[in-house]
């Protein structure tokens, strides 16, 4: 029987009902008295030298509060970047500054130059054209490869060349693996790029700021993961606000995958306005401003190679990637392709030896951070690509390479840094093998065939580190940050519980999944659970959103707060019960003696903690509130499996989904509705990039992909009806709640299984292609097939 | 979106007239104007309303026989309404963008707009019809002049636009993955007289008849018929979705389908 309530049971989520009738209270839905909107003039060109910006037709215009230019933010603080990695060498990365409004050059169509702030959104942009700019254009830097060659133009000139950083990973194991090339029976190249992405939350970006000059209180509502970071970026690096002066609002927030993560210009601008003209400031993201202005996502080059012994045993693994950058380092961007792909590049094998190289680059192009899985998919793709490969070139099966190679103890120390504590990676790809009807696929592949197309089977794995992280170690691999979580429990007289956690949710629907919790561990109605979040001023600091954490950590620190309550209501259980405290104990919201029919409902004990008539003031404190932070002692760890069967017209190149299978192991569920959920959520991502989304510049800089028009981003009807099961379940180990995370895997984990299926469709047809870049679009099918 | 004034006339005289104020511009379905606008890509001081217009909107038939459609009939009336007439013009409006754009946007403002990749196009260049405006008839052969150029004049409006209906036709479109509009389509009708054969999505020029497989398909109105045909992919639009070459593929490759659709 499925659990109707607590953890387990698929509890319908509480937040749907404003979400879905219009109720939310998104940032673009506050308004503050007497608010003023800016309009942001961005750079059309991509790289060139800002000579001048020229506001005096502009300034008078009606309804003109104030223009900002790059000028006015000389005395304020870079916009900072939150990972630090260290090179090869042994050297830091090059970090140039960032700053709020562009000053002296322009670095990519899109960066903000002036800001006009006025009575109305259309006066501000009415001054806005009367800006005039002086721009003298510089040859832009946009592919990779070429922008890390001598002499190439410098994005910044202050820096020695465009190379971020050149990291080695794990240096030491550099010659072991040239070695294991030199003596390997087989090896299998594979060059591929994995595509630039943008984001596209369904809410865009927004910002309000808002300044008090009674009390010199500073506030920003905006559309964050993590407001308690924001408070902490902004305050104190760019504009030097101490945390009790400002506070920092994120409600509800439609959507982020990342790239609400970071600290943006326009955070600053507007908090930083809202003083300089004593008025709240809005800005809101138009649809093509997000397009030119939200950290980018994936945009790598890779070279990659297996090394394999004759028996078809991995032996090693080398990589070189280029990781684009952009023009400037977004929050977490450095760390994406280092500690968030070179730390995956195991998979979910025992190859021995794994050297990967990264090399990341600034061009003139948006800044680019993490999306939906951040590092974790890059690493997928590039290794079951190349798994796949390998067995094509070795004529073997696919899932059987993949089996021979499977790590199989556990905990497992992977050559790159990290430990698995569980996994099963035989369970899940037994049970995907089953979900995917491998038998059935010929009689299918007839039948389509049959219609004068072509089918296609593809399988891959993947493994994912999620629930970041423990800061101490963080902290040795370059983070400014710790990455612990928090929580306060607050137990009202009445009995009704408000617990107000340091993660965000943006869609995740943590207001159901976190109450299920609490309420089973107290064994009261969900209902009497309130979750508070998103705003700094009524949290605990906390970490917020991302990586798949919220339960893991956020809820490891909600589940140490709960039991730090349960304790104290236990002692003042045992005070009413007149019971020794050992005795008490809590069962579906009461505290019963063990072995006597005593017994005092939860409600009594709350309400004694706030009217303490008959309480034991001496030996403990009335009211019942209690804190927790948590810091995780590793990451998590989810795996799975995933199938996907296509369809292709060879005629057109047009490929079509026609079954997707996913079998993961996310160790313990707390709501199977909402993993499948987030889930499903996931492969319309991972899809929409295998198959339509690509962000493409042309060598101008120019930015090709700017709207709906050309960014293609997944329908309904282009995904399929998926087959999703999490029944294989191997708990985490370290955190209470054995959970692992489940908000990335969709993403990481479908689009090698993708571009594997259309490439065996394509070998079906007699094509000899052996890789097509993503997005596997029509036009690339066709002429790929063309030979 | 700049500053203008509307106007909302009730006849096609009232919006003539107010076409005649400075810097006027119809305004039909709004599907393409209105984001042209939000993006301050066009700044018209008035804007002439054409949706209250009731002579210029719905479906009926002249006493030759020919389909008219009022030019600021929505592509959803059309795909209701024309269907058991003409199946192939009904399924091209059924198919344009999405249910909002389809209540909304016009045949008028899709002719006048003459997008190298809209629909109607190449439903009116191979069906022959006759683009009528408010002072005169014009062919369809003389109407697309280019890509977003058309043969209408200054303050001239499309009121309505009639087909002779073919004994049969087919509308093939293979989608642009973004926009959804066509990244080649081909609309092949036949008439008792002839073939005609119009490609939308694929030229640099905009909508333009196939004359090679026009002749092809008068000889033989059969799918191997243009199975070996090549379009001349030279003057045909290369971006992010598709070269030239694949796209003068593609003509081929829906050419024959649509011919193959209406053969069975
Ligand atoms: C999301 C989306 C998807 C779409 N997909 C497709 C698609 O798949 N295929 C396709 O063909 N189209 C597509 N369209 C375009 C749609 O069909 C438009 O409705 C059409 O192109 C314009 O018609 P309208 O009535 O909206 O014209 P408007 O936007 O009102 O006007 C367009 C232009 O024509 C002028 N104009 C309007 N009416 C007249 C008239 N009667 N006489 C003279 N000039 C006039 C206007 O001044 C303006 O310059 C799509 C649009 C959207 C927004």
């Amino acid at each position: 029987m499925p659990k109707d309530h607590g953890i387990g049971a698929s509890s319908k989520r509480r937040e749907d009902i404003r979400f879905l009738t219009g109720e939310g209270n998104y940032t673009d839905d506050i308004n503050v008295n007497g608010q003023a909107y800016v309009y942001f003039l961005r750079s059309d060109v991509a790289h060139g030298t800002l000579n001048g910006v020229d506001t005096s037709a502009a300034d008078g215009m009606p309804g003109v509060v104030r223009i900002f230019t790059g000028a006015d933010f000389e005395a304020v603080g870079s916009i900072p970047c939150g990972w630090q990695v260290t090179d090869k060498h042994g050297e830091v990365m090059q970090e140039p500054r960032h700053p709020v409004l562009a000053h002296g050059k322009v670095r990519h169509v899109g960066e903000p130059i002036a800001a006009v702030v006025a009575e109305t959104l259309e006066q501000a942009r009415d001054a806005a054209e009367a800006i005039v700019l002086d721009i003298s254009e510089l040859p832009a830097v946009i592919n990779m490869k070429d922008a890390v060659k001598a002499g190439a133009p410098k994005v910044h000139d202050d820096l020695t060349s465009n190379l971020c950083y050149d990291w080695g990973f794990v240096e030491e194991n550099k010659g072991a693996v040239d070695q294991a090339f030199k003596d390997a029976a087989h090896v299998t190249t594979l060059e591929l790029v994995n595509n630039r992405l943008v984001a596209n939350p369904m809410e865009p970006r927004v910002a309000v700021g808002d300044y008090s000059r009674g009390t010199g209180d500073h506030t920003l509502f905006t559309t964050s993961q993590n407001p308690h970071v924001i408070r902490l970026l902004m305050g104190a690096f760019v504009l030097g606000i101490p945390e009790h002066k400002l506070r920092v609002v994120a409600p509800d927030v439609g959507g982020g995958f990342g790239t609400k993560i970071f600290h943006y210009q326009e955070e600053a601008f507007v908090t930083f306005a809202a003083k300089a003209c004593n008025r709240a400031v809005k800005w809101t993201s138009s649809r093509s401003e997000a397009f030119m202005s939200d950290a980018h996502g994936r945009d790598h080059v890779t070279k990659i190679e297996l090394a394999l012994d004759k028996d078809n045993n991995f032996t090693a693994l080398r990589t070189d990637t280029y990781a684009n950058m952009g023009a400037y380092l977004s929050t977490f961007a450095p760390s994406v392709p280092t500690w968030l792909h070179g730390t995956l590049m195991a998979g979910n094998y025992k190859t021995p030896l794994i050297y990967v190289n990264v090399k990341a680059v600034f061009t003139n192009t948006v800044p680019v951070d993490a999306y939906r899985g951040a590092g974790r998919p890059e690493a997928t793709y590039q290794l079951e690509r190349l798994v796949d490969k390998a067995a094509h070139e070795l004529k073997v099966d696919p899932i059987k390479l993949r089996r021979q190679n499977f790590i199989t103890q556990f905990p497992y120390a992977t050559p790159v840094a990290v430990e698995y504590d569980t996994g099963n990676y035989v369970a899940t790809m037994d049970k995907l093998e089953e979900m995917a009807d491998i038998a059935g696929f010929k009689k299918r592949r007839e039948a389509s065939e049959a219609k004068g197309k072509l089918r296609g089977f593809g399988v891959n794995c993947y493994i994912e580190a999620c629930g970041i992280a423990p800061s101490n170690l963080v902290g040795q691999l370059g983070a400014r940050a710790g990455l612990f979580e928090s929580c306060t429990v607050r137990v009202n007289a009445t009995g009704g519980l408000v617990v107000m956690t340091g993660s965000h949710s943006h869609g995740q629907g943590h207001e159901t999944s976190f109450a299920q919790v609490v309420a089973d561990m107290i064994g009261i109605p969900e209902d009497m659970v309130e979750i508070v979040h998103g705003d700094t001023a009524n949290t605990p600091m906390g970490m917020g959103t991302y990586g798949s954490r919220s339960l893991a950590v956020g809820g490891s620190a909600m589940v140490r707060a709960t039991e730090k309550i349960i304790a104290k209501a236990k002692k003042i259980a045992s005070h009413l019960l007149e019971a020794s405290e050992g005795d008490v104990e809590l069962k579906d919201g009461a505290f019963t003696v063990a072995g006597t029919d005593k017994s005092v409902a939860w409600g009594d004990v709350t309400l004694a903690a706030y009217v303490p008539h008959n309480y034991p003031l001496e030996e403990i404190e009335p009211g019942l509130e209690e804190t927790a932070f948590y810091d995780p002692s590793n990451f998590t760890y989810p795996s799975g499996a995933y199938a996907c069967e296509v369809e292709l017209d060879p005629e057109t190149g047009q490929v079509t989904i026609e079954r997707f299978s996913a079998a993961d192991d996310f160790g313990n569920i707390v709501n199977p509705m909402i993993v499948t959920g987030q889930v499903h959520g996931g492969l319309a991502q991972g899809i929409g990039q295998a198959l339509l989304e690509n962000c493409a510049y042309d060598s101008d800089g120019q930015l090709l992909s700017a709207s709906y028009m050309d960014y293609a981003m997944p329908r309904a009807s282009d995904l399929p009806f998926y087959d999703v099961d999490h029944s294989c379940q191997t708990p985490c180990t370290h955190n209470p709640l054995g959970v692992k995370g489940c908000g990335e895997a969709g993403a990481i984990g479908s689009p090698p299984a993708v571009v594997n299926a259309v490439l065996d469709a394509m070998r079906s047809g007699g094509s000899k292609v052996d890789h097509v870049d993503m997005p596997v679009s029509p036009h690339r099918v066709w002429e790929a097939m063309q030979g | 979106m700049y500053n203008f004034d509307v106007e909302m006339p009730t006849t096609i005289a009232e919006a003539v007239k107010a076409l005649g104020r400075e810097e006027a511009q119809p305004m039909s379905g709004g599907q393409t104007l209105i984001p042209t606008l939000k993006a301050r890509l066009a700044a018209p001081s008035v804007l002439v309303s054409l949706h209250g217009i009731a002579e210029m909107k719905g479906v009926c038939n002249n006493d030759a026989g020919q389909l008219c459609i009022g030019g600021a009939t929505t592509h959803a009336t059309v795909a209701a309404e024309v269907g058991t007439q003409y199946p192939a013009l009904a399924s091209l409006a059924a198919r344009i963008g999405d249910p909002a754009v389809r209540n909304r946007g016009t045949i008028g403002g899709s002719v006048a707009n003459n997008d190298p990749s809209a629909c109607y196009p190449a439903g009116v260049l191979a069906s022959g019809a006759t683009v009528v405006t408010n002072n005169r008839e014009i062919a369809a052969d003389d109407y697309f002049l280019g890509m977003f150029e058309t043969a209408l004049e200054e303050g001239e409006i499309v009121t309505e636009v009639r087909f002779p209906i073919p004994e049969a036709a087919h509308y093939e479109k293979h989608l642009q993955p973004a926009s959804r509009f066509p990244l080649v389509a081909v609309f092949v009708a036949k008439f008792a007289d002839g073939v005609r054969v119009a490609v939308t999505g694929a030229s640099e020029n905009g909508v333009f008849r196939w004359t090679e497989a026009e002749e092809a398909l008068n000889a033989n109105f059969n799918a191997e018929a243009v199975a070996g045909l090549k379009a001349d992919g030279s003057a045909m639009i290369s971006d992010l979705h598709g070269t030239g070459a694949y796209r003068a593929h593609l003509t081929g490759v829906m050419t024959k389908r649509a011919v193959a659709a209406i053969t069975g």
